[in-house]
């Protein structure tokens, strides 16, 4: 199988260029397996992975085009040759590895903790299973980086918009029953940038390798403004 | 150039659970502490942990500490350390409720608690009727409790240094570990942490073996610091083999879904572990339930076009049980084995998945260096999670203790730090030639010119190590895997990296990850060589009884010569009666 592959290493790379390299497909590969494959033809080769199965979200790449995590994105599945490059709108530090300091930086403005007010009872914060369904399409975010980095709005106002993961998150507590900083959480994304630069382009959800749907959370927050506000 | 240097009250040397519980014990006394990891700390490998935590919370069946602890010990075929073990099962119970607190998204019952399934291993009343112990988030529960950690950290404002690779511990004349050298992924600089206190916190090693369950990442890291350091690794011979991982592919299907009801066949549709474990049938221990499924398949009742494999079947749970319950599986087993467990049951085999041994510390989370039973530990050294060997599960684990182990324990671990930095305020002084011992491991991989790749010698040392040291081991077979690990770490030094840029150098890191997977399967090898006997997860059909004469003690392995010591197990509890080793039987 054909691959087109991004390279740059600021150590002895002018500018960025892609390399072709071929990789003997076998059943049931994954474009992890072919990155490593890639790799020990070419130990220079460089990109992050770990768990192989999806729940580290350390191996989030563009191909052809759209965000994904290679090691769940099955080759039979891509049109050859196969384009892979770093996620877009990020500062590459080499080959496949971005800088996602920004993006973890806004995962942190949402004072992305639980915050129960009240004493802490002896045994567990009673919880309905009703109640916590709502959490559920907002706790599994693995933080991969997949959503924002295919989010215009974000290219756009990187350092004003949210993005969608960090909307999510924010989303997730606003959600939880047990947490007591609704009004906080609510005040700190006010404004016409932090949560309202979303268009409901969408672009979150069809890139979310784990099939959440943050702009759904970021229509859910909007709505609870709204109804605080009137 | 000036070497950069740091200084803490406390470097931490990973950022899964137990890191990441123990830093926020830290921070929240307002200790100055380091946390070091070579991924950033959601992506350390606590967030694959799918089934649960066990603690006696009783919101399902009856249950109390004391049956826990009684599985617990019956489950480590008698080789855990009792104390250890009755306070590990007694804090559960506060642990989870602070993770409660802390904000983990638990699946829940009617009442508001915390929902709780059935896992292997686990009685109620001393080995009566099957208890529901395990505090679960659906299959997504050590994602849960990571998220959950790093989320606290964050507000507690923990110092991350994400994307550090941990070289080696910083040690003085006087034997005190005094910080560690760590490189600096990212840009290839190397910098000197100075701490008062350092835990390792660096997890398992389960990528010594070909087909496994664990990350990438899991090479032992610490593990072989502290063989380097001088220091023993304990009951390196057990190692788990989950019976559940994906045939052919060795991810993990979670006990979770035998725990909901799910069951082995083999090619006849036969539930075999009716035969091997009457009573608990397919939730019986995960050594006993993996030893059934190769013994299946070797007598020729396999499934598929090898053979190889065996069945789990899941469908009848139903579609809402499995959506609820096992969300994660299903995801997992359509991706790589291309079923819907809904539909059709899910191929598994057996996968490495867990070491039972490790840095040997004592119930506080203290190195302990000695094979002296009264010995003392290692002032200011700290080891929790699976790295470290406290002994909880002695020669095999049961499902849920071990996102319980690394949460205890690393909790409990913060605790001892802050006491010790109360009364021992003060650095000690830096000894430089055990700085440039560090340097110099960093140095040799300079070497330029023609060699053997990373990936080559890695490739030949796991499938070593999956042949000589597997589920079922023997003399000839094992003393041949001793020798050829040997000769595999001989040709080390022929190994060269091929690219020797200084930005995000993976090459440079997985040969330092190489050489400390290959110092740790030594230690499993030879270890598992010399107990001459079969207990918990260490199968010898050369030696197929437990002899708890000659060997109810705790293998210690040093790196210089090989060298093997051995110690009594504890056998004595903090406040109960000691369980005697009695034949295991589920």
């Amino acid at each position: 199988m054909k691959f087109s592959v991004y390279r740059y290493n600021p150590e002895s790379d002018s500018e960025p260029y892609m390399q072709a390299f071929e990789v003997e497909q076998r059943q049931g590969m994954m474009l992890r397996d072919a990155l490593l494959a890639i790799q020990a033809q070419d130990e220079s080769f460089t990109f992050r992975h770990s768990c192989g199965e999806g729940v580290c979200g350390s191996d989030g790449v563009n191909v052809n085009g759209s965000n994904k995590l290679a090691c769940i994105t099955a080759l039979a599945d891509l049109k050859e040759p196969v384009e892979v490059r770093p996620f877009p709108g990020r500062p590459v530090i080499r080959d496949l590895v971005v800088d996602m300091s920004q993006f973890y930086a806004q995962f942190k403005q949402v004072d992305p903790w639980l915050i129960h007010k009240d004493p802490m009872p002896e045994q567990e914060i009673l919880q309905s299973p009703e109640e916590r369904d709502q959490l559920d399409g907002l706790y599994e975010c693995i933080m991969c980086g997949c959503c924002s980095t295919s989010c215009p709005s974000f290219w756009w106002n990187p350092d004003k918009f949210l993005g969608p993961q960090a909307l999510l998150t924010a989303c997730r507590f606003l959600a939880d029953s047990r947490d007591q900083a609704k009004e906080e959480r609510l005040d700190k994304l006010e404004g016409p940038y932090k949560l309202f630069r979303c268009h409901t382009i969408m672009n979150c959800v069809e890139s979310c390798p784990k099939d959440l749907n943050p702009t759904k959370a970021i229509g859910h927050i909007k709505a609870i403004m709204l109804k605080d506000a009137i | 150039m000036a070497l950069e240097k740091q200084r803490f009250d406390t470097l931490i040397l990973g950022a899964g659970g137990a890191g990441l519980n123990a830093a926020l014990q830290l921070a929240n006394a307002n200790l100055k502490v380091a946390v070091v990891s070579k991924v950033f700390p959601t992506r350390s490998h606590t967030v694959a942990a799918q089934g649960g935590v066990n603690a006696a919370l009783a919101n399902v069946l009856p249950d109390n500490w004391h049956w826990h602890m009684f599985d617990t010990v019956k489950g480590s075929d008698y080789l855990g350390d009792q104390d250890a073990i009755e306070y590990m099962c007694r804090e559960a119970i506060p642990t989870v409720y602070e993770l409660e607190h802390n904000g983990v998204p638990f699946s829940r019952l009617p009442n508001g608690k915390i929902y709780q399934r059935a896992f292997g291993g686990q009685s109620q009343n001393f080995g009566g009727e099957q208890a529901a112990r395990t505090c679960a988030a659906a299959d997504r529960t050590g994602h849960a409790i990571l998220h959950t950690l790093y989320q606290q950290n964050i507000r507690a404002k923990t110092h991350f240094y994400d994307e550090y690779f941990a070289v080696d511990l910083i040690r003085d004349d006087e034997g005190y570990v005094l910080g560690a050298l760590v490189l600096n992924i990212a840009t290839g600089e190397p910098l000197l942490i100075e701490s008062k206190t350092t835990l390792l916190a660096t997890g398992g090693c389960g990528q010594v073996f070909r087909t496994t369950s664990n990350a990438h990442i899991n090479t032992g890291d610490g593990m072989a610091m502290v063989l380097r350091a001088g220091l023993p690794l304990m009951d390196m011979e057990f190692f788990q083999f989950h019976p559940t991982g994906i045939a052919g592919k060795g991810m993990l299907i979670t006990e979770g879904v035998r725990g909901e009801g799910g069951y082995l066949i083999n090619k006849n549709g036969e539930r075999f572990m009716e035969k091997y474990a009457p009573n608990a049938k397919d939730l019986a221990s995960r050594d006993v339930v993996a030893r059934s499924i190769i013994t299946e398949v070797r007598e020729g009742s396999g499934v598929g076009p090898e053979a190889d494999h065996v069945l789990l079947k899941v469908n009848h749970l139903g579609e809402d049980v499995i959506a609820k319950r096992l969300p994660g599986i299903r995801e997992s087993s359509k991706i790589f084995a291309g079923v819907d467990p809904v539909k059709e049951p899910i191929p598994v085999f057996p996968t490495a998945h867990y070491v039972m041994g490790g840095i040997p510390t004592d119930r506080f989370g203290r190195v302990m260096p000695s094979a002296d039973d009264d010995g003392d530990h290692l002032p200011g050294l700290y080891a929790a999670g699976e790295c470290a060997c406290a002994s909880v599960h002695g020669a095999n684990r049961l499902g849920g203790n071990s996102l319980l182990d690394i949460l205890v324990f690393g909790r409990l671990a913060g605790h001892n730090i802050i006491d010790y930095v109360k009364e021992n305020s003060a650095h000690r002084s830096l000894d430089e030639a055990s700085v440039e011992q560090a340097m110099s491991r960093l140095q040799k991989w300079d070497a330029k010119g023609d060699g053997i790749t990373v990936s080559q010698l890695r490739n030949e040392f796991r499938k070593t190590m999956e042949d000589h040291a597997g589920v079922f081991r023997v003399e000839e077979m094992m003393v041949e895997g001793v020798e050829k690990v040997r000769q595999i770490r001989e040709r080390l030094s022929q190994v060269r990296l091929t690219d020797h840029s200084s930005t995000f150098n993976t090459n440079r890191t997985e040969a330092l990850e190489l050489e400390n997977l290959i110092d740790v399967g030594l230690s499993i090898a030879v270890s598992a060589l010399h107990r001459k006997e079969s207990r918990g997860a260490h199968s010898r059909p050369d030696y197929p009884n437990r002899d708890d004469k000659a060997w109810m003690k705790h293998t210690l392995y040093w790196m210089e010569n090989d060298r093997l010591d051995y110690k009594g197990v504890r056998s004595q509890p903090l406040t109960v009666e000691s369980f005697p080793p009695k034949e295991r039987v589920y």
